[in-house]
């Protein structure tokens, strides 16, 4: 077992370490530049003379050879030290650390929304007799999948905000201005959850013991909510890694659109203005969400399934 | 991981169209973003005498804005979204007339000029204090432009107005003179802007970070905070009573204070005005426009000052060098027809390089005028032969090239789409080639590009100097000529007759060489709810707020 951990958490390294210079490639060998950007507050003002872009750029070391910046980067990043925002001259981990905190709070609500709606559409659907409604339940989820989010977040505000006033357009001020982001983020998700708990749910109903208890004269609703839906549960959870990328790129989007401080606007913002140090802390920053979700699900399982081992290979 | 800016896409609702998600790729938190220009009329509207009655004092003004560059220190930011708030921050030793150019006191009651323009003695009101007490003096004014030059990236328009700063000479505590070592006409207007704006010496003296956090100033309103991205809290400065002499009030603003919250995508800034979670908003884009209207809001308009949005050449460029083309290329554009299409009707066609409102702006239309034939008649003239797709040829060469522009502006596209079929009209082939707004810069400076669309703002004809004397930056690659020697010359004048006059000839230059082709005037449009009165704009197209009051406010 704690081999195993071993070996995941080198492997997770790695993950990051090709994450990390998958990005750097990218960012650094595309056109532009990031002082040019910064200057760029900028179109609209007159020109700056070559050698004080010459001049900046060597300060901010994107003059050096490649492979020279590639290294001297990445021996800082381990160390902990992504650099410092072209943009604001900030820390970048505390530009990421900064807006961390309404991301978590958008993504938790959008996740509760998302198990809720989610979660009941399958249990309803699987649950019910009648055909017809279960038909309609499940044409919901490959629908609102396919839905873009912004249209989604553009239209909610658009009736709750503007044309009722029930919630703010913008901003992030209590529960109130949460309400419209999170059930933006939520829906796609929820499809998700759906999609695959219904699934689990239909084929764990057809299993032996379902037969066996409902003999025991325990009812359906008991067996269905109690023991079905406990054995459907342990596939959707190997769908957190995905639902937590989910949320990540979803915020990108609904950040914008409602106006809110967080990861995904300072991601949009650093994308625009090629504020490279930070795109790479927020690609990191997702890698590790992304890495650590998955380690935690492999870990848990065996706790909820005895069934299931971890490490036999290995050992 | 997206790491992508928002998909592309079309919606199915009117009143949100795709265009506008669009501009969230190139636009977002990308600020000078000069406003999604295109409505309004040329002149500077002041509501302030709009009726309405007797001004009330009370309430929070809340204005919504399109992005944030991130630094809230009025020296070191360029951007109209963020200039909008720290504007409000502090007071310069002068101020400009938008609808004369003309230069009037501020915190500096009287100034002296020196004959050729190297010297400036300034003398500063009395009983001004920063908003924690300490005097504005002499030493205080001296700190600032010492520390400007020293400023980094992104200081990038102060560099310009202090070029040639030689040092500040303090006579007494109201009195300083300001020498340059070589003559600077256009330091005076630059001492109005909001960039020269004057500061507390303890925020001179902080870090260029440090001062993008926190600044404290002399001006109407003070920083109560400020959170990158979100929003930026100011309240009214109690006992301020030294407003610009332009203003109807001086003393302390009627308003308790204003917040401005940054939201990105237009369609919720007009939404959110409609619907009252916003007294005003910057960056109408013009597909909102109606809809403002309707819900009876005040579109308030005014020209850009400065160089007029349109196509730069790159004389570096063979088909550039006969004048005869490049007035070709002037007759066939129709001007009147890309306003009228693209932009609202009252927008301006260009009548010059400098826009309509810039001071000593001389009125050249007679010279770009629109004449297909004339100008296929040229295009012959200077030896090029028709092929057979109906395009033009000289010894194997065609006659076309490429536009380089930017997405900063909805407009861009449409109008350089029909500059595209209407030089198509008399045989010029353009192609179009959208760049990036982070390659800008190196474009300009190492002249990869042909033609590039764009403009500048700058309330003072020294415009022309900065972006055409050859022995600047020179981006457009031009031979040095008798126009040198007229930038340079208006320059050192001091005498506004005499600067008017060389300004007018160095216009007459550029515009009857056609070395640039001017387009269209940038308008930038603000949309306010009909109870706020007194939105005034600056002789740069931002706002003052001191004269701002809102019907029924509460106390």
């Amino acid at each position: 077992m704690t081999r195993y951990i071993v070996l995941r958490v080198l492997l997770a390294a790695g993950v990051l370490w090709a994450a990390y210079t998958v990005t750097f490639a990218i960012l650094y060998i595309i056109p532009g530049d990031p002082v040019s950007a910064m200057l760029a507050g900028g179109l609209d003002n007159g020109a700056v003379s070559a050698e004080r872009l010459e001049e900046l750029r060597d300060a901010y070391g994107f003059n050096d050879p490649l492979p020279l910046q590639y290294a001297s980067h990445l021996w800082a990043a381990v160390q902990g030290d992504l650099g410092t925002s072209v943009q604001t001259g900030q820390p970048v981990s505390t530009a990421v650390g900064q807006v961390l905190l309404p991301t978590v709070e958008l993504s938790a609500a959008a996740l509760v929304i998302a198990l809720v709606l989610g979660g009941g559409i399958a249990l309803v659907a699987t649950y019910t007799h009648s055909a017809w409604l279960r038909e309609a339940l499940l044409g919901i989820p490959p629908v609102a999948v396919s839905l873009p989010t912004f249209w989604i977040g553009l239209l909610l505000i658009q009736w709750f905000s503007f044309q009722w006033g029930i919630f703010p357009a913008m901003g992030d001020d209590g529960i109130r201005s949460l309400v419209l982001p999170a059930l933006t983020l939520g829906l796609p998700i929820s499809a998700l959850v759906a999609q695959v708990l219904a699934k689990s749910l239909q084929e764990a109903a057809l299993d032996p013991y379902v037969t066996t208890t409902r003999a025991k004269g325990i009812s359906r609703l008991q067996v269905h909510l109690g023991h079905v839906l406990r054995n459907a549960t342990l596939p959707s959870l190997t769908m957190v890694g995905l639902i937590a990328g989910n949320l990540l790129a979803g915020s990108v989007i609904v950040e914008t659109v409602f106006s809110r401080p967080g990861l995904g606007q300072l991601t949009v913002q650093a994308v625009t203005l090629q504020d490279l140090p930070v795109v790479q802390g927020v690609v990191l920053f997702g890698a590790v969400v992304f890495i650590a979700a998955n380690l935690i699900v492999d870990l848990l399982l065996p706790l909820a399934d005895p069934r299931v081992t971890v490490g036999r290979s290995y050992a | 991981m997206t790491l992508a800016p928002p998909p592309h896409s079309r919606t199915p609702q009117r009143t949100f169209s795709g265009s506008r998600l669009r501009a969230l790729g190139a636009g977002i938190g990308l600020s000078t973003l000069l406003a999604l220009t295109a409505c309004g009329g040329a002149g500077a509207q002041s509501p302030a005498a709009d009726g309405g009655g007797d001004p009330v004092s009370g309430g929070t003004l809340r204005f919504a804005v399109g992005s944030d560059a991130g630094c809230i220190d009025p020296q070191q930011v360029g951007s109209n979204d963020s200039i909008y708030s720290t504007r409000q921050l502090v007071d310069s030793l002068t101020d400009q007339d938008p609808e004369t150019g003309e230069i009037v006191p501020w915190l500096a009651q009287e100034w002296e000029i020196n004959d050729d323009a190297t010297e400036f003695t300034f003398t500063l009101q009395e009983g001004v204090t920063f908003s924690d007490g300490t005097p504005v003096d002499s030493e205080a004014v001296a700190a600032n432009f010492d520390r400007a030059l020293d400023l980094g990236a992104r200081a990038a328009l102060i560099g310009g107005y202090l070029q040639g700063y030689e040092g500040t000479e303090i006579v007494d505590e109201r009195t300083f003179t300001v020498t340059f070592a070589e003559p600077s006409a256009q330091f005076l207007q630059a001492t109005s802007t909001h960039t020269l704006g004057i500061l507390h010496p303890d925020t001179v003296a902080a870090s260029d970070d440090a001062r993008c956090e926190s600044v404290i100033g002399s001006g109407p309103f003070v920083l109560e905070s400020y959170t990158p991205n979100d929003s930026i809290s100011l309240s009214a400065r109690e006992g301020y009573d030294w407003g610009s002499s332009l203003w109807e009030n001086q003393s302390e603003p009627y308003l308790d204070g204003i917040e401005f919250t940054v939201v990105p995508e237009s369609g919720v800034r007009a939404g959110s005005l409609q619907s009252d979670q916003v007294e005003v908003i910057g960056n109408i884009a013009p597909q909102d426009e109606a809809q403002l209207q309707a819900a009876e809001a005040q579109l308030l308009a005014r020209t850009n000052p400065g160089i007029a949005f349109g196509l730069r050449l790159n004389h570096d460029l063979e088909v550039f060098a006969d004048e005869e083309v490049r007035e070709a290329i002037s007759l066939a554009i129709n001007r009147e027809e890309i306003v009228s299409t693209v932009y609202t009707a009252d927008t301006p066609a260009a009548t010059s390089i400098l826009s309509s409102t810039t001071p000593d702006h001389a009125d050249l239309s007679e010279h770009l005028g629109h004449d297909p034939q004339r100008a296929e008649q040229l295009i012959a003239e200077a030896g090029y032969e028709r092929t057979d797709d109906g395009g033009w040829e000289r010894d194997g060469e065609p006659l076309e090239f490429e536009i380089l522009w930017f997405n900063n502006a909805a407009t861009n596209a449409p109008t350089l789409e029909l500059i595209q079929q209407q030089l198509a009209a008399v045989g010029i082939g353009v192609s179009l080639q959208e760049g990036q707004v982070a390659e800008w810069q190196t474009h300009l400076s190492e002249g990869t590009f042909e033609t590039n669309w764009g403009n500048i703002t700058r309330a003072d004809p020294d415009i022309l100097r900065t972006t055409y004397h050859t022995d600047l930056a020179n981006s457009y690659r031009l031979e040095p000529s008798a126009l040198d020697d007229l930038l340079l010359e208006q320059a050192a004048a001091t005498d506004p007759q005499e600067r008017a006059e060389l300004v007018a000839q160095a216009q007459e230059h550029l515009v009857t060489e056609y070395l640039e082709i001017p387009v269209v005037d940038l308008t930038t449009v603000l949309a306010v709810r009909a109870e706020v009165h007194g939105v005034r704009f600056d002789s740069g197209s931002r706002v003052h707020l001191n004269d701002v009051w809102i019907e029924d406010a509460e106390q």
